[in-house]
This record gives structure tokens, C-alpha cells and sequence, in this order.
């Protein structure tokens, strides 16, 4: 008798705990106070613009959301791996650049173009982590070099290669209807056109979840942004970690910038300067740290879409043009508020 | 470490050696010139501008420095700096007048001639610059406006590029002036197009009564195509300025028309007045701007005009 209230006394509690312990896992990883901010901006947008709530508008915002978000799920991880990339923006439109003219100039296959991109485009990030590793400097300086050599290099080159500042339109060249399929396609679903370059996105952020919360990497990657040194010494390859985020940061770029080719099939060469503020910010707002080590890639999708769904829901409110900039900062602002307010919340255990 | 200062140096020794290499070096008799223009950089646009600037130093034997910053500030000290070098004429485009005063004063005492072009229309003979060749917006919009009330809009969007740029501004101002529907203007941000054409799609979506998108700047025009198809709208397209692209879709009857500038011609005539001005003391417009355009690009007259286009000049 007294074993069995014993037990049941036992369990009942048990379940609670366990019970509170999935809810506060939940609010305990870095994106919860993101996604709370989301929910914010999306009720919020929903009362204020009525055209917000069709699905097509929605489609708008994750398409905007997906151009931020894609390059930063890579963004997101050397961000946690403790580094900075400022020439994410540029080098976006540098792999369509580079693709556009080796597809017209040399090869005259829009294919060769997108592969001689794609090796360009991750010789960056490698030249990046590799000048970071010997250099010793901060991640934030040597890639503000690279950022501004290559805006002047996107321009310069360019103009050397086409006599223009614009890149040739490239919509009649071979291959370029199968890679316009690949990257830029939109799909029809009922009444609706959605961006492939919105699937793409999810299944980055999917792939980029599944390493760092699953593999052997992910774990390498916590690590070094953290406590470098303690990683090195304890065996984690912090270097190879460091170039290979770098890489990835490239890869990113690369993708979104074979989307933007194919897209509007001329590129402007000054294009892309800013953005890789966008990047980092949508980072930041999904819970990276600035000081590395903690972060999700969910984040950065979250980041990515309170910042789609604010510059166009601006827009579909009607609001005055003028004013356009301080809405959208002010939407930022006050879901990056109620996102650091979540997370303190749950550090100090409600 | 050492070994990648030394690459690095070596690197930038390399590159500063090939830039300098490419201007050529100022001989006795050459006059010097400077073009200040508020360009971003790598649009299509100003690189018009800038050929047709090159085209009159080349022919006038003129040494042309070409400087350019979108920021109003950044644009003024770029005159300071001309100043300093002490050239000999100053071609500047005022799309920022209250910023850039100081520095003209600056160049007209050291005794600068300045030809204003492109934008400051309404600003020129008020900062006491004598020559002025360019578009007026204004007539340019209205010329718009008019364009728009004769095939039946009522309702368009005004796509501008570069919130805060006077010229700009003033385009839509001139649209407001003769157009009878209602004109939203629509800000998009620099260059990125995915975001220009999620915006033009998020206002056509709002506004499904609108029938015209007018793009302040040329390479937005394909982009508002594209917005358009994905709002499933029925808005026709016109343009501000010209680009190989542009003219392309023109000719293909997806665009409606071009408002064409010359920008050519604007690049050219503000370093030939100079010119002018140095070697004989000519004033020309007898006080009045040197107009470029407005002049309408359509299916008309885009065969003529696209031959030009294609090589990048028009």
C-alpha cells in the first residue's frame, strides 16, 4: 500500500516536469524569441493591411524573405562559429557577375557560366577564411577588404569585359532556359505562383539544422565560436571549421546570385551593396550572438521573414512612401524588443 | 604571415600602377576637367553620361576626372576636391543644391567655370552658375502626365530609385502636375531587384485598380514587368531613360515607351560648353537651360534608336 502511493506520488510530478521540460525547451532555444517577434509582426501587418492576408501577398513576403534568407542560413553559421562576412552583399552580385560574362564572353553556355561561378564564388569565402587564419586580424576587417575590393572589382571588371556597367542580357544564350528552370522558376500551386527560390530557402534552413543539431560538424562549429582555443585543444579542427563556414557563406552567395541572373537575366554591377547588413541582422534578430557560439539557422529564417513581411507590409498598409525607411525600422525594432524580452524571460526562468 | 604582407602590397603596388597607367598624363596645352555627377555606381545610366563626356574631352584634347557619389555630402566634397586640384572647368550635376552651395562658391572664387547638367533644373541660376544642359523634369513628368491621359490611365505608380534626389522628385511632381487619375510613388531600394520587384508586386497587389507602372529609372523597367505578370495585373509599363534591355522589350511591344534624356548628349554638351567657355568665352542657352529632351522612345521609332542602344551609347 504504501509502495503504491509511493509510485504514484512519483509519477504524477514526473509527467509535470517532463511536461514543463519540452515547454521550456522550446522557449529555450536561441529562435524562440524570433519566431515570438514574427507572430508579433504577422498579426500586427494582418489587422493593419487587409491585401496582406491573401495568399498571393504571402507568397510576395516569402519571396523578399527568401532573398534575404538564403544567404543568411550560411551567414547564420559563421556567425555562430564566432566570424563575420561583410562581403556577403557583394559577393552575391560578384557570382552573377562572374557567371554572366564567363557564360557570354567565354563559354557561350549559361551552364558553364553557373559552375565557374559556383568555384569562384567559394575560392572567395576560402580566400577569406584563409587571409582571416593567417592575418590574425579580426573577422570584421578582413572581410571589409574583401567587401570593398570586390565592389570595386564588380564594377571595374565589368565595364573592362562589356564596355557597359550592366552585364548583357543572356535570356537567348544556350542552357539558359534549364538554369532559369533550376534557380528561377515559380511554381504554380492553386491559384498562386510561388518562387522556387522559397523552397530552396526552407530546405537550406532544413540541411543547415539537420549539422548543426545532428553531426559531428554542427557540434565542431558550437564549439569554435564559443571557446576557440578550449576547441583546439581538446582536438576540433578549428581551422578547417573556419574556412569551411567561410566556403559555405560563398556557396550561399553563389546560389542567391544564380537566382538573381536567371531572374532578371542583366545584372547591374553597383547591385547588392547593403544587403550583407540585411544578412547579419536577420542573424542577429533569430538569435545569433554577436560573440559567436549560439544561434540557429531557424533564426535566420525567422530574421529573414519579420524583415520580408515588414518592407512589404508597409507597402500593403498603404502607409506614406516618405516614411518608408522608419516604418520599417521601427517594425524591427520592436520585434527585436519583444525577442530579446522572450529570451531573458526564459534565462531567468520565467 | 610576412609572406602575405609582401603578396598584398605587391598586389596593391600591381593595381594602383595599372590604374594610373590607364589616365593619361597632363601635357602642357591640356586643360583638365572634372565631371561630378551624383551616379550610383554601375548603373547603365550614368555611364552614358559618362561615354558622352569622354567622347567631347576626347575631341576637345580635355584631361576628364570623373568622380561620382550618390550621398549629398560626399557629392560636395568631390567639388572641394576638384577645387583643390585646380582644374580648369567643373561639370557637376545638382541634385542635392543646398549641400553642394558651399563648394560651387568655393569653385567660383577660385575662378572655376561650372556648367551644371542633368539635374537642378529649377537651382542653377540660383547658385549663379551661368550654363545649364539637362532635361527639365518637370516638363519631362508633365510630358508623362499627358501621355498617360491620352491612352486612358487612371491610376499609375511612380517607381523611384533614390528617395530624397531632387530630379527624381521632380519627374513625379511633373506626372502629378498634367496626369488626371491617382499617382502613388513607390520607393525601391539601390539596385536590388528582387526587392524592387517584391515591392512593385506588394503596391499592385494593394492597388489592383492600378493600370500604369512608371519607372523613374531604366533598369527597373523589365523588373516592374516581371512584378506585373506576378500580380496577375493588367498595368502597362513606361520608362524614364533607356537601356539595351529596354529598348529590346520595347521592340517586342512589352514595354510601351521610353522617355528619353540623351544622356549622351548631356555628358557630351557639359564638357564641349566648358570647352567653349575656356577657349572663347561663349555662354550658350542665353540664360536658359540647354535642353537634352524630353523626346518618347516607342515602337515607332525604336528600330533607329536601338542599333545605338545595343553598343551601349543610347
Amino acid at each position: 500500500m504504501a509502495n503504491i502511493t509511493q509510485t504514484m506520488s512519483l509519477r504524477a510530478p514526473r509527467r509535470a516536469v517532463a511536461h514543463q521540460s519540452l515547454w521550456r525547451r522550446v522557449l529555450k532555444r536561441p529562435e524562440a524569441g524570433a519566431l515570438g517577434g514574427a507572430i508579433l509582426v504577422l498579426i500586427f501587418f494582418s489587422i493593419m493591411a487587409p491585401p496582406f492576408r491573401q495568399t498571393s501577398a504571402f507568397m510576395t513576403v516569402l519571396y523578399q524573405s527568401a532573398t534575404i534568407g538564403i544567404p543568411a542560413v550560411p551567414v547564420a553559421l559563421l556567425m555562430i562559429g564566432g566570424e563575420f562576412d561583410l562581403s556577403a552583399g557583394v559577393a552575391v552580385t560578384a557570382s552573377s557577375l562572374v557567371a554572366s560574362m564567363f557564360a557570354t564572353e567565354v563559354a557561350g553556355n549559361a551552364w558553364a557560366g553557373v559552375a565557374f561561378a559556383l568555384m569562384f564564388s567559394i575560392g572567395i569565402g576560402a580566400l577569406n577564411g584563409y587571409l582571416l587564419l593567417r592575418t590574425r586580424l579580426p573577422s570584421f576587417l578582413v572581410t571589409l577588404s574583401t567587401f570593398l575590393m570586390l565592389q570595386g572589382l564588380n564594377i571595374a571588371i565589368t565595364k573592362l569585359v562589356t564596355g557597359n556597367v550592366a552585364t548583357r542580357d543572356i535570356a537567348s544564350m544556350p542552357g539558359f532556359s534549364s538554369a532559369h528552370a533550376v534557380f528561377a522558376s515559380s511554381i504554380r500551386i492553386g491559384s498562386v505562383n510561388v518562387s522556387i527560390a522559397i523552397f530552396y530557402w526552407l530546405a537550406l534552413v532544413g540541411i543547415a539544422t539537420w549539422i548543426l543539431l545532428r553531426t559531428r560538424a554542427g557540434n565542431w562549429i558550437f564549439a569554435v565560436g564559443g571557446e576557440g582555443e578550449s576547441a583546439r585543444a581538446v582536438g576540433v579542427p578549428t581551422r578547417k571549421v573556419t574556412v569551411g563556414l567561410f566556403m559555405a557563406v560563398g556557396f550561399g552567395a553563389w546560389f542567391l546570385g544564380m537566382h538573381m541572373l536567371f531572374a532578371y537575366d542583366t545584372v547591374q554591377s553597383g547591385a547588392g551593396v547593403g544587403n550583407e547588413l540585411l544578412y547579419i541582422a536577420a542573424s542577429v534578430v533569430g538569435g545569433c550572438l554577436l560573440t559567436g557560439g549560439y544561434g540557429s539557422a531557424i533564426g535566420s529564417a525567422l530574421g529573414a521573414f519579420i524583415f520580408g513581411m515588414t518592407t512589404e507590409g508597409v507597402i500593403y498598409a498603404n502607409w506614406d512612401a516618405d516614411w518608408f525607411m522608419f516604418f520599417v525600422g521601427a517594425m524591427l525594432l520592436i520585434a527585436t524588443v519583444v525577442n530579446f524580452w522572450i529570451r531573458s524571460r526564459v534565462s531567468r526562468g520565467y | 604571415m610576412k609572406q602575405i604582407q609582401t603578396l598584398t602590397l605587391a598586389g596593391a603596388l600591381a593595381v594602383s600602377a595599372a590604374v594610373l597607367g590607364g589616365t593619361p598624363s597632363y601635357a602642357d596645352g591640356q586643360m583638365k576637367v572634372a565631371m561630378i555627377t551624383h551616379g550610383q555606381p554601375g548603373d547603365s545610366f550614368w555611364d552614358i553620361i559618362r561615354k558622352g563626356a569622354e567622347a567631347a574631352a576626347k575631341k576637345d584634347n580635355i584631361q576628364l576626372i570623373y568622380y561620382a557619389d550618390p550621398t549629398a555630402t560626399k557629392e560636395a566634397q568631390l567639388i572641394s576636391n576638384a577645387v583643390q586640384q585646380h582644374v580648369d572647368g567643373i561639370a557637376v550635376t545638382l541634385a542635392f543644391p543646398d549641400a553642394e552651395a558651399a563648394a560651387i562658391k568655393e569653385a567660383q572664387a577660385a575662378g572655376i567655370p561650372i556648367v551644371g547638367f542633368n539635374a537642378g533644373a529649377d537651382d542653377w541660376k540660383k547658385l549663379g552658375i551661368s550654363m545649364y544642359v539637362g532635361q527639365d523634369e518637370v516638363i519631362a513628368g508633365a510630358a508623362v502626365g499627358d501621355k498617360l491621359n491620352a491612352e486612358g490611365s487612371k491610376s499609375a505608380i511612380c517607381v523611384d530609385q533614390q528617395q530624397g534626389a531632387v530630379q527624381l522628385e521632380e519627374r513625379c511632381d511633373g506626372i502629378k502636375k498634367t496626369f488626371k487619375g491617382a499617382l502613388y510613388v513607390l520607393y525601391v531600394n539601390g539596385y536590388d531587384m528582387a526587392s524592387a520587384k517584391a515591392r512593385i508586386t506588394a503596391k499592385l497587389q494593394q492597388s489592383p485598380d492600378v493600370d500604369y507602372v512608371v519607372t523613374l529609372g531604366a533598369p527597373f523597367a523589365p523588373t516592374a514587368l516581371d512584378a506585373v505578370g506576378e500580380a496577375g495585373s493588367k498595368a502597362k509599363i513606361g520608362t524614364f531613360d533607356l537601356t539595351p534591355r529596354v529598348s529590346d522589350l520595347i521592340g517586342e511591344g512589352k514595354l510601351q515607351w521610353a522617355i528619353d534624356q540623351q544622356p549622351f548628349v548631356e555628358g557630351y554638351e557639359a564638357i564641349d560648353l566648358i570647352w567653349l567657355n575656356k577657349i572663347n568665352g561663349h555662354v550658350v542657352g542665353g540664360g536658359q537651360p540647354v535642353l537634352t529632351g524630353p523626346t518618347f522612345v516607342d515602337k515607332s521609332n525604336i528600330a533607329e534608336v536601338a542599333k545605338f542602344a545595343k553598343a551601349g551609347t543610347r
